[in-house]
């Protein structure tokens, strides 16, 4: 069993009637879909895409929302031995027209073979490919055989080495510009390997209960391979339903007696806040023994919150854990001890902000709580270092870097950036943390990123949309995230510098920018401030100092 | 037409989830559609919809098609007060 495909055929011969995963849906009933279902329409796509010259090895895009299709595409890209990648389906509030042109973009860099969407998407896919393109065929699901001839096991997918590549990722940076991590089958099975030690996954017991996106690392890897390709039960839901309707989570672990979920911090503040107790009558929680805070800053808060509010549905107090990821480790890099609450640090507020060291804060100094993110994972090296790549001592601050047996392949077709990540064999993370007793701390982030609810931001992408507003100069804007305590994640500040002086008029500036940032980006921007020129913070290069711009809102503006 | 549900709404949207206290929205702006209200928040305006006015909207509800602007969701609140 060297391969997915060798995988997915184990399951499908050897216990075709077993649920491989749970299909719920807002307003109908459960879906419960079996592995020779799975196996079944994988093929059929295998041979559709086979049909239509689709080459192994070839990449196919699929775009969709939550929808059973899109498991079949991607299992049948994998039976053909053609390299799948999910991507984010257009939104009710993004402009078609921006949608496109990442679109068009994503499309240059990784050159795929196919497109695979629905029949009313295929318009929009089309205008996508128009000019001069790698893209083959559109292939919509209309168009795909009802039956497959053979399911049988010859698909040119067995025929894969594990350490080709077996999917690409795409999840952060600008849609158009993002960084497709390209993971081996190798990698993968590592990673799930490591992964399932550190959580004593056990097939017989556990039941994986997801909101998550599939184009999301957690989502992907947590949320889908890893019970898929373990043969343990998977209850999914679309992000959409979960997000009107956060208690239909609890539901669900309760129904399915679900042991495992991974969520992103401001789920917790979220399901705290918006779940009302009379749509829990009944619900009951025992069975839940990991959830795991993974894929932004991990706050100690967010449990305590959490966890008074379900704790009467028998949420057990040690729950709660946390991991360390990203998707060019496969997913995750830490994960935190199980059956006890991960440890928290109270940390000298003063040192940590001057000296970037966390020592311990005593009696009556201001301080601040960290939360762990757990030892690494078997496979995993992890180490700390400064910018002259020189180890720093535990407790000291440093860039995190790590080196594993599950790591990309590479960045597809970005030769160039897949260089610059690697130094001697180490892979620089970009965020910052501390080691003690073995545990990372993660504490902020080197490069330019704001994590909005789990999603990569990057602030110079949204003023160079800002740019794009009649009235803002070049140059003129600067962006930058700021901690909320009542979500539980980041919120997006935006300044620009202008020389209207009328307060309407400025009003208006600010309501345009509101707009534009929300139609174009995945975001809902709702912090924009008008200053008067020449208030921007820039470095000596003339960069703008988003740092430095933050640290002046905080003191002047908010 | 109900002389309180638009300000409390209003009132409720700009401070609590667009973060501009004293801001004025038209009766016809699209609040779901254009992205001023993004799906993380929609679930905020169903509780205090339910809480305030006595009104249950269902999550699968939750939608552009159900109500956009402050004017629809008000006829859809006195829809169901009935």
């Amino acid at each position: 069993m060297s391969t997915f495909s060798h995988r997915l055929w184990h399951y499908f011969q050897n216990d075709p009637e077993r649920v491989s995963i749970y299909l719920q849906e807002a307003g109908k009933d459960d879906y419960p879909l079996t592995y020779r279902n799975l196996y079944q329409r994988a093929a059929a796509y295998a041979e559709t895409f086979a049909q239509e010259g689709i080459e192994p090895g070839e990449v196919i895009v699929l775009i969709f929302d939550y929808s059973p299709d899109l498991l079949y595409a991607f299992w049948g890209a994998v039976l053909h031995g053609a390299i799948p990648s999910i991507l984010p389906f257009l939104t009710e509030k993004l402009t078609p027209e921006r949608y496109l042109s990442d679109l068009t973009t994503l499309i240059s860099v990784t050159r795929p073979a196919a497109i695979v969407t629905y029949p009313n998407f295929e318009n929009v896919v089309k205008k996508a490919t128009d000019s001069e393109t790698s893209v083959r065929a559109i292939i919509i699901t209309d168009q795909i055989i009802s039956t497959p001839k053979s399911a049988h096991s010859r698909y040119p997918g067995f025929e894969r080495s594990p350490l080709d590549i077996v999917l690409l990722q795409h999840s952060s940076g600008t849609t158009g510009l993002q960084k497709g991590v390209a993971l081996s089958h190798q990698s993968i099975f590592n990673q799930i390997q490591s992964l399932s030690t550190a959580i004593k996954l056990d097939p017989k017991r556990d039941v994986i209960v997801s909101w998550l996106p599939l184009y999301h690392d957690m989502g992907l890897i947590a949320g889908f391979l890893l019970p898929v390709l373990c043969g343990l039960p998977l209850v999914l839901m679309s992000p959409f339903d979960w997000a009107k309707a956060p208690y239909r989570l609890m539901k669900a672990v309760s129904d399915y007696q679900g042991t495992i979920t991974w969520l992103p911090n401001f789920a917790y503040n979220f399901c705290a806040r918006r779940v009302r107790s009379r749509y829990l009558d009944g619900v009951d929680l025992s069975s839940w023994r990991s959830i795991i805070n993974c894929s932004e800053p991990v706050r100690w808060e967010s449990h305590q919150a959490f966890y008074e509010s379900f704790k009467e549905y028998g949420l057990a107090p040690n729950t709660l854990q946390t991991s360390y990821a990203m998707a060019e480790n496969t997913f995750g890099v830490t994960q935190s001890e199980l059956n006890q609450p991960p440890r928290v640090e109270k940390v000298d507020q003063e040192y940590f902000v001057k000296k970037r060291v966390a020592r311990s804060s005593k009696e009556g100094k201001p301080f601040i709580n960290i939360m762990s993110s757990g030892a690494p994972l078997n496979n995993t090296l992890v180490r700390v270092q400064n910018q002259d790549g020189q180890i720093v001592a535990d407790r000291v601050i440093g860039e995190i870097a790590i080196q594993s047996d599950c790591m990309l392949s590479e960045y597809y077709h970005r030769p160039g950036i897949t260089g610059k990540s690697l130094q001697d064999g180490w892979f620089l993370t970009g965020d910052y943390g501390y080691l003690s007793e073995g545990e990372i701390y993660v504490t902020g982030r080197k490069k330019d990123l704001i994590i909005v609810g789990g999603k990569n931001i990057y602030p110079r992408d949204l003023e160079e949309l800002i740019y794009e507003i009649p009235g803002v100069h070049p140059g003129r804007a600067a962006v930058f995230g700021v901690f909320n305590e009542k979500s539980g994640t980041e919120d997006i500040v935006v300044i620009v510098e202008s020389e209207l002086i009328d307060g309407n008029d400025r009003i208006q500036l600010a309501d345009e920018i509101r707009k534009h940032v929300t139609k174009n980006s995945p975001i809902a921007l709702r912090f924009v401030e008008i200053v008067i020129p020449k208030w921007i913070v820039k470095t000596s290069s003339g960069k703008i100092a988003r740092k430095a711009n933050k640290e002046k809102y905080l003191a002047e503006l908010s | 037409m109900n002389n309180e549900i638009i300000p409390l709404i209003n009132d409720f949207i700009t401070s609590e989830i667009l973060s501009q206290p004293g801001r004025n929205l038209s009766i016809d702006e699209n609040l779901i559609s254009s992205g001023l209200i993004d799906s993380l928040s929609l679930v905020d305006i169903s509780l205090f919809v339910e809480d305030n006015f006595q009104v249950v909207i269902d999550d699968t509800e939750l939608n552009a098609d159900t109500f956009d602007t402050l004017k629809e969701l008000e006829a859809l609140i006195l829809s169901r007060q009935e």
